[in-house]
């Protein structure tokens, strides 16, 4: 994915994005959601890109990309799949979903199924702590979930919406 | 009461500063050393990195709840610190013990041992375990560039090479990337410096508190070139290494000690000690040359001819200027630097005077610089794949590989560098600062282009720290505007005032690294001291003064060598051996 080319139309969307906030680099983490937004992540090229317009040395970019974990430099499935890892969560059982999750989709966190299909993610309290431990999917709430729900939870999703 | 001080005491010793002032900076004008690991202020020239992150400077402010972090403190009025109460104390204790966490304890075998700022806090402190052990170690591989050496396992985040990179450089190679304990100062994407605009100056090196940042050392090589009965190995040094070098054995910053300097050559076994101010005074005879062919040229009315010209001697800014503005490769000299004309003279002219098989002539340069370790290799610089120089190391190797050798640096007598390539001028001394090079230029090209001898040598105007300077000669009349400027940062403003068209020099000199080669990556660390900069930048004028000689065309090799062998500067010859071409680099 390093060295895909973009095309003529997604450099020109970046453009537009950049301009948008005045090619400012003041604006870069403006301009990196709304470009992740378009794109679905932020590979390599779109990072050098969005340097270049704004001017600024691509590291600066990519130590922002970085270091914010909303920002994705990898493409993300078509369903994202988020345990909750807040303290609620964690003290009743998180841990234990979130592997019986990875068991599952056969992936580690952060990671998406060779299928493109699921995303599994981690995340820190969706203020829901009295329905933990909870996972979303698609910013979906499930409530109240053991390890022997998650299989039916992502049964219950389907992979061609 | 004066206006705009501040009164206030430091560990119960009243003391008044201006307005402004930080409490770090208060202390140390008043003798108390508080300790940091990040902060770096080289006043007088743009080296400044605050970035309050190490925290070891914390003090002690009464009526204040938390401790205070000296370096970004503002002293007030009646302000009173403690810079050594138990609570501080204490609390300086954790957070090295905390940095330590996560930091190798290879000290025996750290190639910044016994310079490093935070082995040297450690001992201070006494620190005999670190009761944090258990920080997770960088993933990041350990580069190996031409240059420069990475550890990031060692890194402790202080961001001093991420400011002299980004804010004085303008280079915008290294960063800090991902976050935690993954953080990284690297390239984008975590790539390697050889993918990246890194232009190998080496500030980063320069500054780096601790062994993160080192010099690929090239040691190891001479030693086998030394002992192998089957080579001759010779060996130029560079300008600045004679006022800088001296500090790894105990003298004074400034201390001019090129005698011991050839002897210590000498006794390391080198078959010829030559200099590199001999290629400086040749490189003078080119670049000069060639700004009085464009003068003259567009001063016939070619206005197409490429002003101002820029010096061309310092291959950290080469690398700048071609990833940077590959639009404007035509306006830079085309001369090679003095390292580089060194090799090529050494190679062809006096290889084959003294005929000795190329294959056989192994040519070193002692550098101020990582760069030069970085120029040697380039393709150009080759023939048949055997490079003019072969490798260079810096002043800190030379100096720690004359320790090993047990050689006694104080006791050593004085004497010269060999002759033919070791003879040279009060101008090339000076090639050691920012600002000498061009003054050097000056010396010959007025006399070039009046036919008159000038009789006052020194150009006050153009000496200095100041990050630009400039200067209007009168050359029989026409106005020769020459411009300054040191620090890639500095640089960066002329070449866009050129672009622009709103440049008005005729001639600027460049160098790569705050205050010029006195300055450079390879040079003794200065550990923040500024003083150590204008101490060697004094020795540097010191020497040019003591020069018989001090007009680079005076230079009797010099002219005996073009006699001999190149005929004219700018002449065929010189164009194969002393002129070279550049290349974008751009990504």
């Amino acid at each position: 994915m390093d060295n895909m080319k973009l095309s003529c139309t997604a450099a020109a969307k970046i453009d537009e994005i950049c301009e948008e906030h005045g090619n400012d680099a003041g604006e870069l983490i403006n301009i990196l959601h709304e470009t992740q937004k378009t794109f679905g992540y932020l590979p390599h090229e779109v990072q050098v890109l969005v340097a270049k317009k704004l001017g600024i040395p691509v590291n600066r970019v990519n130590g922002v990309v970085s270091f914010y974990t909303f920002f994705t430099e990898k493409p993300k499935g078509k369903h994202i799949v988020s345990v909750c890892l807040g303290t609620a969560c964690y003290v009743r059982g998180a841990e234990k979903v979130l592997d019986e999750a990875k068991k599952v989709l056969g992936i580690e966190v952060g990671q998406t199924t060779p299928d493109g299909i699921f995303s599994l993610d981690s995340l820190r309290c969706v203020g829901a702590c009295g329905l933990a431990p909870v996972v979303l999917v698609d910013g979906k709430v499930f409530g109240n979930v053991e390890p022997k729900n998650v299989s039916r939870i992502l049964e219950s999703i389907d992979p061609t919406a | 009461m004066e206006q705009n001080k501040i009164n206030l005491t430091i560990d119960n010793r009243p003391i008044s500063v201006n307005k402004g002032t930080t409490l770090l900076d208060a202390a140390k004008t008043h003798g108390i050393e508080i300790p940091t690991l990040c902060h770096i202020n080289l006043e007088g020239t743009c080296v400044d990195n605050h970035p309050t992150s190490c925290r070891m400077c914390v003090v002690e402010v009464a009526g204040r709840r938390n401790l205070a972090p000296a370096c970004a403190t503002i002293c007030t009025e009646g302000m009173e610190v403690h810079t050594n109460s138990i609570r501080v104390l204490k609390a300086r204790r954790t957070v090295l013990e905390l940095i330590l966490s996560n930091h190798p304890s290879d000290c025996l075998i750290c190639p910044k041992s016994g310079d490093c700022d935070l082995q040297e806090l450690a001992q201070k402190l006494k620190i005999h375990e670190t009761p944090f052990a258990g920080g997770e170690r960088s993933k990041y591989e350990i580069e190996n560039s031409v240059s420069i050496v990475r550890d990031m396992n060692k890194c402790i985040l202080c961001r001093r090479c991420e400011t002299m990179c980004n804010d004085v450089q303008t280079v915008g190679a290294i960063g800090a990337i991902n976050r935690g304990f993954g953080t990284t100062i690297a390239p984008a994407f975590g790539l390697k410096l050889s993918d990246s605009e890194c232009t190998y100056c080496g500030q980063c090196v320069a500054v780096c508190p601790v062994g993160a940042l080192t010099e690929r050392d090239n040691s190891g090589r001479l030693i086998d070139d030394l002992f192998d009965p089957n080579k001759i190995v010779i060996v130029q040094t560079a300008p600045a290494v004679r006022v800088a070098i001296g500090e790894e054995f105990g003298y004074p910053a400034g201390t001019i000690v090129t005698g011991k300097l050839v002897t210590a050559l000498k006794q390391l076994g080198f078959d010829y000690v030559f200099d590199t101010d001999f290629a400086a005074d040749l490189t003078i005879m080119e670049e000069g040359s060639e700004l009085l062919d464009r003068l003259t040229r567009f001063l016939d009315g070619d206005k197409t001819v490429p002003l101002p010209i820029l010096t061309s001697c310092c291959p950290a800014w080469v690398n700048f200027f071609e990833h940077q503005f590959p639009d404007m490769l035509d306006i830079p000299s085309t001369a090679r630097s003095p390292q580089q004309m060194f090799g090529a003279i050494a190679k062809n002219y006096w290889a084959e005077k003294m005929g000795i098989p190329r294959e056989k002539l192994v040519v070193v340069s002692i550098m101020p610089c990582l760069a030069k370790k970085y120029e040697c290799g380039r393709d150009e610089f080759k023939v048949n794949g055997n490079p003019d120089v072969d490798y260079s190391l810096s002043t800190r190797e030379l100096a720690a590989f004359i320790k090993q050798a047990n050689i006694n640096f104080e006791a050593l007598e004085d004497s010269e560098f060999d002759a033919p390539l070791g003879a040279s001028t009060g101008a090339a001394v000076i090639f050691g600062t920012t600002g000498g090079v061009m003054e050097a230029a000056l010396r010959t090209a007025y006399e070039f282009y009046t036919g008159k001898t000038l009789e006052k040598v020194d150009f006050h105007a153009i000496r200095g720290f100041d990050g630009i300077r400039h200067a209007t000669i009168d050359l029989n009349g026409f106005e020769l505007k020459v411009g300054i400027a040191h620090g890639l940062g500095n640089a960066r403003l002329m070449l866009e005032d050129i672009r622009d068209g709103k440049s008005e020099y005729h001639a600027i000199e460049i160098m790569a690294c705050p205050g010029g080669c006195i300055g450079g990556g390879g040079q003794p660390l200065h550990h923040g001291n500024v003083e150590i900069l204008n101490a060697r930048q004094r020795a540097v004028y010191e020497g040019d003064k003591s020069m018989p000689l001090r007009k680079s065309h005076e230079n009797p090799y010099i002219q005996k060598l073009y006699e001999e062998y190149l005929g004219k500067p700018l002449g065929e010859k010189s164009h194969m051996l002393l002129h070279t071409h550049y290349f974008s680099k751009s990504k």
